[in-house]
């Protein structure tokens, strides 16, 4: 009966741990999605309007 | 030398990129090892079955600490040295640490209510760790309401080593006063009090999570860098269109 009163625990912060890795890992890839997205945006742009006649990613990698 | 190389962005992105599948696949395969071992541990003769909580409670302890332990190294090197990579560093690791802190306070919650009777005392240990997360919690605060990245990464690099007095309060808290949480069981002049079939998977299950550390660092600090030259992108758009 302790046992099974101890699983519901043990099963719970297990759980939690999923929850926060998984939550970690989602956060890291959506984020990298979103921005790699923003940039190729930019890149594209830029190829089209040509900007002060610079390769931007080049420019922006100097600035970063 | 390596560090050097690794302070210019670009060159941090070609090496960091390609390392962190590695890096993510290692951390698989360490943590199919950890969670088999914990799996097959056997019981505690006092804990029981709940010690196996204690394979995610350490970790979340110990990678809570390393990560305000990073962010401080990373706040003297914005302060003091100004790395390109330190404020990047800190702000990277802010989310991550903030998360392993909640894990273990979650965990040592969960751990509680059966071993002890109760979620929660206002003990030394306990509350010097909330401290923690709530410090984490201002630090990240603080990089999203300042715009300007630099301003926002001297002022956060402040807080970051004011909040470094937390680190050995939580640490020696055991020893100080007297606390409901035991004192320490693995890192001991000594030597570990654990029986080996129980702190092996802990150590396993700690070096699991740490791989998992280092991965989501290096792959927060490229979204940031990113994040980054958007953010340059944008500003010298609005230079040329205005």
């Amino acid at each position: 009966m302790e046992d099974a009163n101890h699983l519901v625990f043990i099963v719970a912060a297990y759980g939690a741990a999923a929850a926060v890795v998984a939550g970690l890992i989602a956060w890291v890839m959506l984020d990298y999605r979103a921005q790699s997205a923003k940039l190729a945006q930019f890149e594209s742009r830029s190829v089209v309007r040509g900007i002060a006649g610079r390769a931007p990613i080049q420019e922006a990698n100097e600035d970063a | 030398m390596a560090a050097a190389n690794l302070a210019n962005p670009s060159r941090f992105l070609k090496i960091a990129s390609p390392a962190i599948p590695w890096l993510g696949g290692l951390t698989v395969i360490a943590f199919a090892v950890g969670i088999t071992e914990a799996v097959l541990s056997p019981d505690d003769y006092q804990q029981g079955a709940t010690v196996k909580i204690m394979f995610l409670h350490v970790p979340g302890a110990w990678l809570g600490m390393l990560g305000w332990g990073v962010m401080t190294v990373a706040a003297l090197g914005t302060l003091v040295w100004r790395h390109p990579l330190a404020d990047v560093t800190a702000k990277a690791a802010a989310p991550i640490g903030a998360a392993f802190t909640f894990m273990c306070l979650v965990t040592g919650s969960l751990w509680g209510r059966p071993m002890w009777g109760t979620y929660w005392v206002w003990d030394a240990r306990l509350t010097s760790v909330l401290v923690l997360f709530l410090l984490y919690l201002g630090v990240i605060a603080l990089w999203r309401t300042v715009d300007d990245p630099s301003r926002a990464a001297r002022a956060a690099a402040i807080v970051t080593l004011v909040g470094a007095v937390d680190l050995p309060i939580i640490k020696f808290s055991v020893e100080w006063w007297n606390t409901l949480h035991q004192s320490a069981s693995v890192f001991r002049m000594d030597g570990p009090t654990i029986d080996p079939s129980i702190l092996v998977p802990l150590l396993v299950m700690t070096g699991a999570f740490t791989l998992l550390f280092i991965t989501l660092l290096l792959a927060a600090m490229r979204n940031e860098l990113l994040r980054r030259r958007v953010r340059t992108l944008r500003l010298m758009q609005a230079s040329v269109v205005g």
